[in-house]
């Protein structure tokens, strides 16, 4: 496969495609070159997470100069500190290393012209497959001063699921993040009492994970099994 | 007989009061005061769903107040997972199940954003889905307004906000076949057009109810009993707001005018005349009022809703997007045996579009892909900021889907606004915040 009569920008975004895992083989039910329909060799990847770059567009610009000014005197720096900064479907994302969350949040909030007041919760993923940083929590933080959101994402390993809390810069925090402690495993250190909110508090295990199945029991129905939902056919 | 455990722990064996009594003073334990724990267990009928609230009293006053929710958790989220685009939504619609339109809505406009087809949803899809929100919105504030009543011994003005929920109910079945958890609003547009008689019966209620919001708040609005119970109660003010990421009414009753509607419109808000009702003393009672005007303001955005929908419509003006690969193909209507398929469409798919015929079976077993990313989409519902953070992959199901519901973010504010008052206040605190446990626990 060359790419030599690819404009430039198309080359590079397949070559990157090119180099992630296959997510799905095959599709309509065949896996090999069984059958003569050719699906059983199509391969899908994972898409790749592109950085943006300058200029982002809209405020976003304006929030990661302020930013990088901030980080820069007397702080660790915009470039140690944001791993990423992705502008997709017109919000701004900015992949924080989990280090440095606190002061970034901190920052955010402080400064007049940021003034991130409202963080509206944790979300946690789960992205089994991205080896060292399997597990993340996407922060939207809204301005109201300034009527602008933006998105801080942290990703922590599956071995060492810590990531710093963030209730003493935003209270609101405190329910979300056991939440995502929860259902993820993610460890918010510094919570003042992580504790299982929505499961019994004795629950094992971590119900949102990928590797944790959604249960139920198959159901007969006319002579026939429906099996529970997670393990039905799946046309993808 | 003492243990140390969490606290100290006096076991009774009989015949022992005065030496447990004794012993307690000696330890300090707060000599001369009694503390007495009170579960407002989960099963309770003024809680506003299954909602436990473990107090800490001392005489009538709550020194501690922790509320314990997850009763009514039942894996929506991960359920989406699992599910096709499409029927993601009959999940997400039984999260806050007194708004279900702004659920659907949420993660409409998210699935939407991530398609990149906000710009081409049909202009009467969006007139529908505001009706329908601020339809929802008037039945939402009438439980809330009528369960506050019924929580302080009102029962009146409970039958009165059910009846008018009634009223509201009665046009959603009219107009999306159920009354509650309607599965109406689908990425694309909304399911149906307005069925024939819709707009007389909209014209009707908005003809009704301003008298009958008259009569509601002549019960309550100068009533010396309820301003003496949610007077100066529930004191929540904008940096405790700011703080805990309160929003909705509670957050407009510190006099901060903050609504989404206006300042980050969706659906074509930024075209419709409505104000957004603030007050400034962070009370109960204001939270009251604002919902009570917010009622007064749905009316005149549906009066416009209703006023647009019954102009004269262009040729081509669906209720769904015209990408085959997206819209959902079936039109309903109602026939010998109930709602259905429509025939004129199966007759369209079975007997004369071979094209079609495969986009309608494509779209209903497999669905459509939506391309990787995230998005993070919010909606202005009756509780405060409803959003929908989705990540796709690039299939035909929902990666990851967290609904951020205004109800668990401002129930969080519960032990802020009830600790150091009376027992009877946590009541008029609960129901002021207006939680609805599904939202909550989803």
């Amino acid at each position: 496969m060359t790419s030599e009569n690819l404009p430039d920008r198309a080359a590079k975004a397949g070559e990157e495609r090119l180099a992630e895992q296959v997510a799905r083989t095959g599709m309509f039910g065949t896996e090999d070159t069984g059958d003569t329909s050719g699906y059983g060799g199509l391969r899908v990847r994972r898409a790749p997470v592109p950085s943006s770059p300058r200029p982002y567009g809209s405020y976003f610009d304006e929030i990661a100069d302020r930013l990088a000014d901030s980080l820069g005197s007397g702080g660790p720096g915009f470039a140690e500190a944001i791993e990423q900064v992705v502008v997709e479907n017109g919000e701004l994302n900015m992949y924080v290393r989990r280090e440095h969350l606190v002061t970034v949040a901190k920052m955010l909030r402080d400064e007049p012209s940021l003034a991130f007041e409202l963080c509206l919760g944790v979300s946690g993923v789960h992205y089994p497959w991205q080896a060292g940083r399997e597990l993340h929590a996407v922060y939207p933080l809204l301005s109201i001063t300034h009527n602008r959101r933006v998105r801080l994402e942290v990703s922590a390993p599956d071995a060492d699921p810590h990531i710093p809390s963030l209730v003493d810069i935003y209270p609101t925090c405190d329910w979300h993040e056991r939440e995502t402690w929860d259902f993820f495993g993610i460890i918010f250190d510094g919570h003042p009492a992580l504790t299982r909110i929505e499961m019994p508090d004795d629950w094992k295990g971590h119900p949102q994970r990928k590797d944790y199945p959604l249960g139920g029991i198959p159901v007969e129905y006319r002579g026939a099994t429906i099996p529970p939902p997670d393990e039905r056919r799946a046309y993808e | 007989m003492t243990a140390e455990t969490e606290g100290r722990v006096y076991n009774l064996a009989g015949q022992d009061w005065d030496e447990v009594v004794a012993a307690a003073d000696e330890a300090g334990d707060r000599p001369g005061e009694e503390r007495l724990v009170v579960n407002m267990g989960p099963q309770h009928p003024s809680t506003h769903g299954v909602l436990r609230l473990i107090l800490t009293l001392d005489g009538e006053t709550v020194t501690e107040l922790r509320p314990v929710i997850g009763y009514l958790h039942t894996g929506i989220e991960k359920n989406m997972e699992f599910r096709t685009w499409t029927q993601g939504v009959t999940f997400c619609t039984r999260a806050d199940y007194l708004a279900p339109i702004f659920n659907e809505t949420a993660y409409c406009l998210a699935v939407e954003r991530l398609l990149g087809i906000e710009a081409d949803v049909p202009p009467r899809a969006n007139v529908l889905r505001v009706l329908m929100m601020e339809l929802n919105r008037i039945a939402s504030h009438m439980t809330a307004i009528g369960t506050f009543g019924l929580e302080l011994g009102a029962t009146t003005v409970f039958l009165y906000g059910c009846r008018e929920r009634e009223k509201a109910l009665d046009l959603f079945e009219l107009i999306t076949g159920l009354r509650m958890n309607n599965g109406y609003i689908r990425p694309g547009g909304v399911s149906q057009d307005l069925p024939s008689g819709a707009l007389e019966k909209l014209r009707e209620f908005l003809g009704v109810e301003p008298a009958l919001f008259g009569e509601m708040r002549a019960l309550f609005d100068d009533n010396p009993v309820f301003r003496g119970r949610s007077k100066n109660v529930a004191y929540l003010d904008l940096a405790g707001c700011m703080a805990l990421g309160v929003t909705g009414p509670m957050l407009r009753a510190t006099g901060l005018p903050w609504d989404l509607r206006k300042s980050q419109p969706y659906c074509g808000y930024e075209t419709y005349e409505f104000a957004v009702p603030t007050r400034d003393t962070c009370d109960a009672y204001d939270r009251y009022a604002i919902r009570m005007d917010e009622m007064d303001e749905s009316l005149k955005i549906i009066e416009q809703c209703v006023d647009r929908l019954a102009a004269k419509r262009p040729a081509h003006d669906p209720v769904m997007i015209d990408d085959p690969k997206i819209g959902w193909p079936a039109q309903l209507a109602v026939g010998a045996d109930g709602l259905g398929n429509s025939p004129a469409h199966i007759a369209r798919i079975m007997g004369q579009s071979m094209e079609a015929l495969i986009h309608h079976f494509k779209l209903v077993t497999e669905g459509f892909r939506v391309p990787a990313g995230q998005v993070y989409a919010a909606v202005e519902s009756p509780r405060g900021e409803l959003a929908c953070h989705v990540v796709s992959d690039g299939g035909t199901r929902p990666y990851r889907v967290h609904l951020r519901d205004p109800s668990f973010t401002n129930l969080q504010a519960l032990s802020a606004m009830a600790e150091g008052g009376y027992v009877a206040d946590v009541i008029v605190a609960v129901a002021s915040t207006d939680p609805v446990i599904g939202g909550v626990d989803r």
